[in-house]
């Protein structure tokens, strides 16, 4: 069994993060919400912590990690492109966008560039849906993508 | 006098670059050593023409769209601040027939007020709702909305002075009022509108809630893709808050209320009321058996009001106006005002609200003016990745809950995703399932693994392997999907599914090359 715990500095930003959540009625997902913000990720060994926090099984904060597509158990590239693939998007060519976007990059959804640039992923819906099709950019939103718009954007993230 | 220019802080707008356009008008102002300011409003719902740019000229709003960042020295040029003509000047915004023909109820404040701005809000007939609902006693509140006729605006459609009654006679030390602004359906925007452009309305109808149910405790349960939606909830219950009208004692009535907002992470099924509840108390997001219905045991087993957002946001002006100036609104059971979320490959899309009953036909091509592609429509998805496809045969269907459900579909949260004749309707079948594949909870099987073998099952039938028997196949799996799954997620995937299957047939007979490979 991987039982491996934070320890030092990783334990003490992990440990301030919680500390500073817990007394919230269910706090579970804003602590996961403020692990990932503090480290770009949720590293396995805070589970125990946050497990302990919490007098929950590391088997239960596992399961509720793993069922939410936003955590990432692992850090992502310097950069996060998502791309909305929903109804709204696909009817404006979202879908022939998002094959020049992967073109371009050289990777598929959910994969990082090699030069760790990159992270390409799905989302579904912005609620950009009058001015498709969209994509968000490292939390900045952009609408009403085109070739041009696409392209600037995949330049603009490999910097 | 200072001169108010005001560009949307929507996040739409600034997806188009209202943020460029507010710093462009700044360094203009600056520049020019002009007597102006510029205000964050919400949008006005018309989206083609945004970043709307507006100046308040002698108590009319002139507007001005779509305004790029290196548009706005010439509009300097052209006498912006005195309305001045320039070819993107658009002439009295109020006065735009997509505005003018509109019913706003409510969305009456949205892009006209600064949404953080309680002096605005107020000024805009905002919190008359609250103080009359102050005065009154819990039964009558919920009478009031009852008789308004107001029923769920998440899509169920569930009446919502009923649910409303339910937690006010259940017994329980602790109450919960939760908003459902989980708004994942593609094509709709109108609770992130309300949020980012009038949030204090949502505030106003939460706290309403909580008077005629007893509850204490409000969470507003929105979507981490919402990060606008979020800052300006934020922002607003700590202005609520300082300001009285959260807290220890709701206006000073001795009734405590108080607000917090919960980020989602990612999970469409979240938007599923028990689902949604298991997420906020620190669960995964899988969906609950009912009963028990939340009203009894719902957020930590207390009974708990969940509502979506627009039936939450349109309280105050039933509680202000009256049940009846609601209810005069509308058609049939669906009675008073409806936010048409038009979107997709539409030439006007935006947000339309007005009285249910207008016919899909209407909506689609003209108020939304056709596709922006200018091809033909082909279809239009309505009520979000669950919803039917309609085809230009089924125009004639009006906006109301049960005139959709006679036609197989479901008006849901009111998005209309318009396609024109480039859609392939089998690839559309097919993303339906994989969506649902990708999004089940895997609570129940029909849904869990039914969206798994409904992938298989599209595929076989587009590569020609036994066309008549898969298609058949489907539409038995759809039967067991709709029948047997748990919730609106595996029972609503069979209406995009069947709908593009019955409707567009010919989309669903493979090609000549796999004809002759038989």
């Amino acid at each position: 069994m991987n039982v491996n715990v934070a320890v030092g500095e990783n334990a003490r930003r992990a440990q301030a993060v919680i500390d500073g959540l817990k007394s919230l009625e269910g706090p579970l997902l804003p602590i996961l919400h403020g692990i990932q913000e503090e480290f770009g990720y949720v590293p396995q060994d805070v589970l125990p912590l946050i497990a302990n926090e919490l007098n929950l099984s590391r088997a239960e904060v596992h399961g509720v990690l793993s069922f939410y597509h936003d955590y990432r158990d692992h850090p992502a590239g310097r950069h996060v492109l998502k791309l909305c693939r929903a109804e709204a998007c696909q009817s404006m060519g979202g879908d022939r966008l998002a094959g020049r976007v992967k073109q371009l990059l050289g990777i598929d959804f959910h994969e990082t560039t090699p030069d760790g640039s990159v992270t390409l992923e799905p989302v579904f819906c912005l609620g950009l849906c009058a001015c498709a099709p969209s994509a968000m950019l490292d939390g900045e939103l952009h609408a009403r993508l085109d070739d041009e718009a696409v392209e600037a954007l995949v330049v603009e993230a490999r910097r | 006098m200072t001169v108010k220019i005001y560009v949307p802080r929507d996040a739409a707008a600034i997806a188009l670059g209202a943020d460029k356009v507010a710093a462009a008008l700044d360094r203009e102002i600056a520049a020019r050593g002009i007597d102006a300011t510029i205000v964050r409003n919400g949008s006005r719902g018309m989206f083609w023409l945004e970043p709307l740019v507006e100046v308040e000229v002698a108590g009319e709003r002139i507007g001005y769209g779509p305004v790029r960042a290196s548009d706005v020295p010439a509009l300097f040029e052209a006498g912006l601040v005195t309305g001045g003509d320039h070819r993107l000047c658009l002439g009295k915004v109020e006065d735009l027939p997509f505005l003018k023909e509109q019913t706003r109820l409510t969305f009456a404040r949205c892009g006209i007020t600064d949404p953080l701005s309680l002096a605005d809000y107020e000024t805009h007939g905002g919190l008359k709702g609250l103080r009359r609902a102050v005065s009154m006693t819990a039964g009558d509140i919920v009478k009031q909305v009852t008789d308004s006729g107001l029923r769920g605006r998440g899509g169920a459609g569930f009446p919502t002075g009923i649910k409303w009654k339910t937690v006010l006679d259940a017994a329980g030390d602790r109450k919960y009022i939760v908003c459902n602004a989980d708004e994942g359906d593609s094509g709709t925007f109108a609770d992130r509108m309300i949020m980012e452009g009038d949030p204090f309305v949502l505030i106003e109808g939460m706290a309403i809630a909580g008077l005629a149910t007893g509850a204490t405790k409000g969470f507003v349960y929105t979507r981490s893709e919402y990060p606008h939606a979020i800052a300006a909830m934020t922002a607003a219950i700590g202005i609520a808050r300082q300001n009285g009208i959260l807290g220890a004692s709701v206006l000073g009535s001795g009734k405590a209320f108080d607000i917090e907002v919960r980020s989602g992470a990612g999970a469409y099924v979240c938007g599923e009321e028990t689902s949604l509840l298991n997420s906020l108390e620190g669960k995964r997001g899988v969906v609950r058996a009912k009963p028990p219905l939340p009203a009894h045991k719902g957020l930590f087993d207390c009974p708990t009001v969940i509502n979506n957002v627009i039936s939450l946001a349109s309280v105050p002006v039933i509680m202000d106006k009256g049940a009846e100036h609601y209810r005069d609104f509308g058609m049939g059971r669906s009675r008073g005002t409806i936010p048409l979320q038009i979107a997709g490959n539409v030439k006007y899309g935006g947000l339309f609200e007005t009285a249910f009953g207008l016919s899909l036909g209407e909506i689609v091509d003209k108020i939304g003016g056709g596709t922006a592609s200018g091809r033909p429509v082909k279809a239009v998805q309505v009520g979000g990745p669950l919803g039917a496809y309609f085809p230009r045969a089924l125009f004639d269907t009006p906006f109301d809950y049960e005139a959709f459900a006679a036609r197989d579909g479901l008006i849901g949260h009111a998005g209309l995703v318009v396609f024109d004749d480039t859609a392939d309707m089998l690839k559309q079948a097919r993303f339906a399932m994989e969506f649902c594949a990708v999004e089940s909870c895997g609570k129940c099987t029909p849904c869990r693994i039914g969206s798994t073998r409904g992938v298989e099952v599209v595929d076989r039938i587009a590569d020609g392997i036994e066309p008549e028997k898969n298609r058949a196949l489907l539409a038995d799996l759809c039967n067991t999907m709709k029948f047997g799954s748990l919730c609106a997620l595996g029972g609503f995937t069979p209406y995009p599914v069947m709908s593009a299957m019955t409707h567009f047939p010919e989309d669903f007979v493979p090609g000549p090359v796999a004809e002759a490979a038989e």
